[in-house]
């Protein structure tokens, strides 16, 4: 499947924050960890649906987009803007696979494992990439590179193997264009 | 003799300007919302009642059938569509989405109209990034060239929609799942009745379909009821899409009738890979009971013959299956999915899931006893029909057809001590 390069349209708004900007903020007596963008967002997010709940998880796509996982402090904050009892905000943090409650390395590399791509070499895909980068499954590789995880049915069975990495697809994968496309996302 | 595709729902998908709006208007795009602004709301529930389509997304019920069970009251009636294709094997609603997204969203409108239903959305699942930011873009054109908003296109029909966006939950694909996610809430199916219809979203009437089943609204309406069900079997009218993969020389989507014979699907899949002999179908996504070479030689692919054959339609995922591969191994790799979707609410999915996924793995890993596939048979029995939600069972039934109808082979695998192809231990 071609990508749209054509269409871009962030989820998040369009935040220009980064993680050195916000932790530079951090420093300070009063830490933040809600970029003062990304609490604009959330906070129109919070007004965007009928109940303010529902605002829950684009808030901590948002918080993972800036650090690549959810930061439990971060959680604490989110609660303070949105007057939603941090327990319930852990609670549905908890809920879902896509969220990343520890770190990961600058690429997530996330390998389907599920029935069509284990027919079709995902096991050992995933297996050889771990190997490639000397990292067990769920760590980070010594460089901070990659973590590499097995998930579920991505829906992309037609071009098994494949990986997901950060938001996007690579589809009809061997091993060496995997290893290839893992090292070409690394310089960028 | 390879099946026809009959491209109802997808005749424009190799366009590329298909996916946005010029593209799209200019081949038909946003005809029939016009055409259904003029009807009355209740002639179009009509029409899709009349037409016999059934629910795409995995359960098949009649969507006309559905939106006539909303209640006759002012309460603010919402529209959901589900777009968190999770069952493994499933690519469709990605490819409809990122191929035409406003046939997706022209579909919406209509059905929305028909439902009298304010608001919509459209529930996407995270992971498909491509599609969340190829509809996203869809409905800012949609919005800018008035066809959603206020008093759409003169009609004084008001209708707003919106994306949600989910974060990685199988168990979001089921309605009541959704709902909850939608609400803020850990995505945990709820109790029916009462029916989403009565009582989802928030409390309030809400219609849940998925991606398919929304857009064959268009060409029902644009060719008639009558049309729409001259295609397919009694029971299965209209055209599918079916996710082939696995072991296939051309894995996709294919657009046929319904009641198509499974081995002409095949076929139009390019066939087996090279060498190798069909051994097993899993014809309806991976909760669907598995079908031997044998029975598939016979199975048509609507929803009153897969039944027949103990099996069921699901979403239209076909996974083929080749002699290479050991059943067992398979069946480890769908134990396993199902014990990590679990959520947890109801005790015998919770525990069964994760008895499953156990007793499986240690027959994979070589430890089996001849017994377990008893124990195995016997939890599965157990978990069926006990709990909130359709996972429980959706996890039951492949592990009792997995091992009722390939039991020589997990004998043999089991007395063996370890695989008979050594190299595909993956547990």
């Amino acid at each position: 499947m071609s990508s749209v390069d054509t269409i871009e349209t962030s989820r998040f708004g369009n935040s220009n924050s980064n993680v050195a900007e916000i932790s530079g903020a951090k420093e300070g007596s009063g830490k933040t960890w809600i970029g003062p963008k990304e609490k604009e967002f959330i906070l129109s997010e919070l007004k965007r649906y009928e109940h303010h709940y529902s605002a829950i998880i684009p808030a901590l796509f948002c918080i993972q987009n800036i650090y690549g996982w959810v930061p439990p402090k971060s959680v604490t904050e989110f609660s303070e803007i949105s007057k939603i009892p941090e327990a319930h905000i852990s609670e549905v943090l908890n809920f879902y696979t896509m969220f990343n409650k520890i770190p990961v390395g600058k690429l997530h590399v996330q390998v389907c494992t599920n029935l069509s791509c284990a027919m079709n070499g995902g096991r050992e895909l995933a297996d050889h990439i771990c190997k490639t980068f000397d990292v067990k499954y769920g760590q980070i590789s010594a460089d901070g590179l990659v973590t590499v995880n097995k998930v579920e049915c991505l829906g992309a069975c037609h071009n098994a193997p494949m990986m997901q990495i950060g938001d996007n697809y690579y589809e009809n994968l061997d091993h060496d264009s995997a290893i290839s496309t893992i090292h070409k996302l690394a310089k960028k | 003799m390879a099946a026809k595709e009959i491209k109802l729902l997808t005749e424009f998908y190799h366009l590329d300007e298909y996916r946005y709006l010029k593209g799209y208007e200019a081949n038909n795009g946003y005809k029939i919302l016009r055409k259904a602004l003029k009807m009355q709301p209740q002639e179009i529930i009509n029409e899709v009642k009349a037409s016999g389509l059934r629910g795409r997304g995995g359960a098949g019920f009649p969507t006309g059938v559905k939106w006539g069970f909303l209640p006759n009251n002012d309460n603010t009636r919402y529209l959901l569509c589900n777009a968190d294709e999770g069952e493994p094997g499933t690519f469709k609603d990605r490819m409809m989405m990122e191929r035409a997204p406003h046939q997706l969203i022209e579909s919406m409108i209509i059905s929305a109209f028909a439902i009298k239903s304010p608001k919509s959305y459209i529930y996407i699942r995270g992971e498909y990034d491509e599609s969340i930011r190829v509809v996203t873009q869809a409905l800012k054109e949609a919005y800018d060239a008035g066809y959603l908003g206020k008093d759409i296109l003169g009609s004084g029909f008001t209708h707003d929609m919106d994306i949600y966006v989910g974060a990685g939950a199988y168990i979001c694909g089921e309605e009541t799942g959704m709902i909850s996610s939608l609400e803020g809430l850990k995505g945990q199916p709820k109790l029916k009745p009462p029916f989403p219809a009565v009582q989802g979203y928030l409390k309030s009437p809400t219609i849940v379909n998925n991606v398919e089943t929304l857009a064959a609204v268009i060409p029902i309406l644009d060719k008639g009821a009558a049309f729409y069900k001259s295609m397919g079997t009694e029971k299965s009218s209209g055209t599918k899409l079916f996710s082939v993969s696995g072991s296939v020389m051309k894995p996709g989507n294919f657009e046929v009738a319904l009641g198509t014979s499974l081995m002409d699907l095949i076929e139009l899949a390019g066939g087996l890979k090279q060498g190798r002999r069909l051994k097993a179908v899993i014809p309806g996504g991976s909760s669907a009971p598995v079908l031997t070479a044998q029975e598939c030689l016979s199975a048509k692919m609507d929803y009153e013959d897969l039944a027949a054959k103990g099996s069921m339609l699901g979403s239209g995922a076909v996974i083929i299956i080749d002699d290479s591969h050991s059943m067992v191994d398979l069946l480890g790799v769908v134990m396993h999915f199902y014990h990590h979707e679990s959520c947890g609410q109801c005790t015998p999915c919770r525990e069964g899931t994760g008895w499953l996924d156990k007793v499986v793995k240690s027959i994979v890993k070589g430890q089996g006893r001849i017994e377990d596939l008893n124990l195995i048979l016997k939890v599965a029995e157990q978990m069926k029909g006990k709990t909130i939600c359709a996972l429980s069972d959706a996890a039951a039934l492949p592990a009792i057809s997995f091992v009722s109808k390939f039991r020589d082979e997990f004998e043999k695998y089991i007395l063996e001590g370890r695989a008979p192809m050594g190299e595909m231990i993956h547990a």
